[in-house]
């Protein structure tokens, strides 16, 4: 496990990391049920507003437009990571790691102050099937991000600890994937909750 | 909820008995532990190991008290209904002894024998070391076992769950479901189920990534290609129930309007979501019990599997219809005629490719030299019994006659006639025929043959007369009968049958203890004369499976070498890099039972403080610096030389 293939990246280079990235990439598939489900449920429930609200009259279009524009950025953010990771800038790959959590913190104020303005205009994830459907959805993304932001604050501090080494190269290069994929998610919310929901 | 309530159904006698002899039997464990002082042996030896084999040995262990538990539910519903008005159960005990049969033989029985029987066997039949991640395989253990142990005590402290093992919503509501039985019914299956999906990963990767040189997909042992199979329905399939789970509790725990009656909730939403995992988790205990009787059945009439292409085009079309069938579990509850008309027919569909399987195994066993050993039993009487499974299953497909079966006891002997000769006689093959490799003994094979009989006879006269009772009307889950209904006769039957049935499982457990006393030691690592390459290695497994990796040219490499009088195995020893033992998985799984059980009960500040314990032992396991460790070539070649029994 500890001889390294020189021939392809650092974070594929021993027969472990290659199993955790396949590994990973697996994981995705599952999680691309969970949200695929998610949606079902969301597709199904999404006229059945009760006496609560529908979606076009919650919805504001500027702050979902901020929430794309900085998530979308993050991921373009923690590409360029990768890429120096990949050329061996550790320090370059480090600053583009934490520009790529701030914006994901950013992303996560702008939707907990969403989900406040939502229940303080009445509209709780008690009020109805659609409202328990959408702030299902939309909590379990937000979910992913904050455990993203913890996820990825501890592989920086081991990075900063240990240096760029086989194993911690691996974990930066899993976490992107992770971080990437929660970008696909937030378009398809973006697109067929927010987006069809106001039209 | 006060002290008074928690122990509510202690106050009922036979669950206090059943609670003391809980206690009596745990007190008795831990003073024998104590006393023989073998506390540090099972820590060090099993609790912490990450070895496939060690922790396919625990799942099995464990699948059998679970077997024990959902073997007496059973007796006790058989026993209530083998006489018109019998007064032994209430309807409430009634009502969470056939939902915890359901739970616990299906998620907490049949799935971990199943993915034991896929720990010890798929690393060496395609000749890896173990499997991908050995950490997360002994997490994913331990969170069944929580899992397990969640739904268990739940009958002592707050009440089990009562709403049927699919619990339909609103039934399974806050409303009409107050205690906390389906609370527990939400976090046991759910916590079990994170693990399975860990197991699906795990397993996929393995099989996808680990094969000896030379093994391509199409040279892969059957069992191998069933668990690959499987684990990618796993992978697809659990999320739904993560999903369908986590929306139970949201409506039942913190008053969401997903499943409600009223604010435009949609009960059968929960039906559809429960059956869309819950279909294919039909599949996932059939199709590596189909492996099984594949490997059984070649081993023991010495020809190699008929149809092998076929075999497995056949699994990937069953796994493929199995998401597409979900709504013949509800053609009563009022779609139309179209979608009706549509589930029936991919559901007939399916006897298609399973039909193929059927005669491929038979044309194995033409022109064959067929030895019947106690696998061979099982394999022989599994390929009639589950046919009549099968037709019967036909039979129900049909929408339009459906109506008339729908609820009735010929559903349920409709699927204990799939369940029975398919999963469990394919496990009780499998643990038949792989025991050797793992202990390095045999099973009796008198006593295995006597189990057999009892269980093959005992489940046929128990679930037999529940066609015929099922026909008649008799509709399910229903408590008690009056005298006139006729019932009475054929339910005694069917109690009798129960009984026999239980004796050959008692039998089965007996052989346990007779053959580890008597049984000669088996020294060849290839007792049945087989075919794959796990009878290549010693038994029982040494810790890194393989000295040597062996490399494959065909099907059945180690069937052929034989015969050819090669030794795949010979070769220079080197040293071999393994995974070091952990107590983590244990211990966070130990603080996610805490983490769901106080969930059940709503105490928040506790399930906080769980919550972020279990998050602390993952920042733990990112931390951790673990390297493994490496075996040398002396203790290799000492190894070899004491299982050949040299030394």
């Amino acid at each position: 496990m500890s001889k390294e293939n020189k021939s392809v990246p650092l974070e594929y280079s021993t027969e472990e990391n290659e199993l955790k990235i396949f590994g990973f990439w697996v994981f995705l598939g599952a999680e691309i049920l969970l949200f695929a489900t998610l949606f079902s449920v969301y597709f199904a429930l999404v006229d059945r507003t009760g006496s609560g609200p529908i979606g076009k009259e919650l919805f504001e279009l500027p702050p979902v437009l901020v929430e794309t524009f900085v998530l979308l950025t993050s991921s373009f953010l923690i590409g360029l990571g990768v890429h120096a990771m990949r050329i061996g800038r550790t320090k370059a790959m480090i600053v583009f790691y934490i520009l790529t959590l701030v914006l994901g913190a950013v992303f996560l104020g702008v939707e907990i102050n969403e989900f406040l303005t939502y229940i303080h205009d009445g509209a709780t994830i008690q009020t109805s099937a659609f409202m328990s459907s959408l702030m299902t959805l939309l909590g379990t993304h937000g979910a992913h991000v904050t455990f993203g932001l913890l996820w990825g604050s501890g592989i920086l501090l081991q990075i900063k600890k240990r240096g760029l080494n086989a194993k911690t190269a691996n974990k930066a290069f899993i976490f992107s994937l992770y971080w990437h994929f929660l970008d696909v998610v937030w378009i398809f919310i973006f697109s067929f909750v927010y987006l069809k929901g106001v039209l | 909820m006060s002290m008074k309530e928690l122990f509510a159904p202690m106050k009922e006698p036979m669950i206090f008995g059943a609670g003391i002899s809980i206690l009596v039997g745990a007190i008795a464990i831990v003073v024998g532990l104590t006393y023989f002082k073998k506390w540090g042996w099972l820590y060090k030896n099993w609790l912490t190991t990450v070895d496939h084999k060690k922790i396919g040995v625990m799942y099995i262990f464990v699948a059998l008290i679970m077997l024990f538990r959902g073997g007496i539910d059973a007796l006790l519903m058989r026993a209530q209904t083998a006489i018109p008005e019998n007064g032994l159960l209430n309807a409430e005990h009634y009502n969470e002894i056939f939902t915890t049969h359901g739970l616990i033989m299906i998620i907490f029985m049949a799935m971990p024998f199943i993915i034991g029987l896929m720990n010890i066997v798929i690393p060496l039949q395609i000749g890896a070391r173990d499997v991908a991640f050995p950490r997360l395989n002994a997490l994913s253990f331990w969170l069944f076992a929580a899992g397990a142990g969640l739904l268990n005590i739940s009958f002592i402290i707050g009440g089990s769950p009562n709403a049927g093992w699919s619990s339909y919503f609103p039934l399974a509501g806050i409303e009409f479901s107050p205690n906390v039985g389906n609370n527990y019914y939400a976090w046991s299956l759910q916590i079990s189920g994170l693990g399975t999906l860990m197991t699906g990963i795990n397993f996929i990767t393995t099989i996808v990534k680990m094969r000896a040189p030379g093994m391509t997909l199409m040279k892969m042992p059957m069992f191998t290609w069933s668990a690959l199979i499987t684990n990618i329905i796993i992978t697809f399939a659990f999320p739904v129930l993560t999903v369908a789970l986590a929306l139970m509790t949201l409506d039942r725990q913190f008053g969401t309007k997903f499943f409600a009656m009223q604010d435009g909730g949609m009960d059968m939403l929960w039906a559809n979501l429960f059956w869309v995992w819950g279909h294919p988790e039909v599949y996932i205990v059939i199709l590596p019990a189909f492996g099984i009787f594949s490997e059984v059945i070649s081993t023991f009439s010495r020809k190699n599997l008929f149809g092998y292409t076929s075999m497995v085009f056949s699994m990937i079309a069953i796994s493929l219809l199995s998401f597409m069938v979900w709504v013949h579990h509800f053609y009563t509850m009022g779609h139309g005629v179209m979608v009706n008309g549509i589930f029936s027919i991919t559901t007939m569909l399916i006897a298609v490719p399973t039909g193929v399987k059927i005669f491929n195994w038979l044309l194995t066993m033409r022109h064959g030299k067929i030895t019947f050993t106690t696998p061979m039993l099982y394999a022989l009487a599994f390929i009639p019994i589950f046919t009549i499974g099968g037709v019967t299953g036909v039979m129900l497909a049909m929408a339009s006659a459906d109506y008339q079966y729908h609820n009735t006891l010929f559903l349920v002997a409709h699927f204990h006639y799939v369940l029975i000769p398919g999963t469990v006689f394919g496990v009780l093959a499998g643990y038949h025929f792989w025991w050797p490799k793992i202990f390095g003994f045999r099973l009796n094979e008198k006593l295995g043959k006597s189990a057999f009989w009892c269980i093959v006879v005992g489940f046929n006269v128990a679930f037999f007369p529940l066609f015929i009772l099922g026909l008649d009307g008799y509709a399910r889950r229903m408590y008690t009968y009056s005298a006139d209904t006729g019932y009475g006769p054929l339910s005694m039957v069917s109690f009798i049958g129960a009984l026999v049935l239980a004796v050959g499982f008692a039998l089965l457990c007996y052989n346990i203890y007779y053959s580890f006393r008597h049984s000669p030691r088996e020294l060849t690592g290839d007792p049945w004369d087989a075919r794959s390459l796990e009878w290549a290695t010693q038994s029982p497994v040494p810790e890194y499976n393989f000295a040597i990796v062996p490399h494959i040219n065909q099907l059945d490499e180690f069937w052929y070498a034989k015969k050819e009088g090669r030794d795949i195995t010979a070769g220079q020893y080197e040293r071999i890099h393994m995974p070091n033992n952990s107590g983590a998985p244990m211990w966070m799984a130990g603080v996610l039972f805490l983490f769901s059980f106080f969930f059940v009960f709503s105490v928040w500040s506790l399930v906080i403080v769980f919550g972020i314990a279990t998050l602390g032992f993952m920042a733990y396991r990112s931390f951790e610096k673990d390297e493994g460790h490496h075996i040398e070539v002396a203790e290799i070649e000492a190894t070899e030389r004491r299982l050949r029994g040299e030394l």
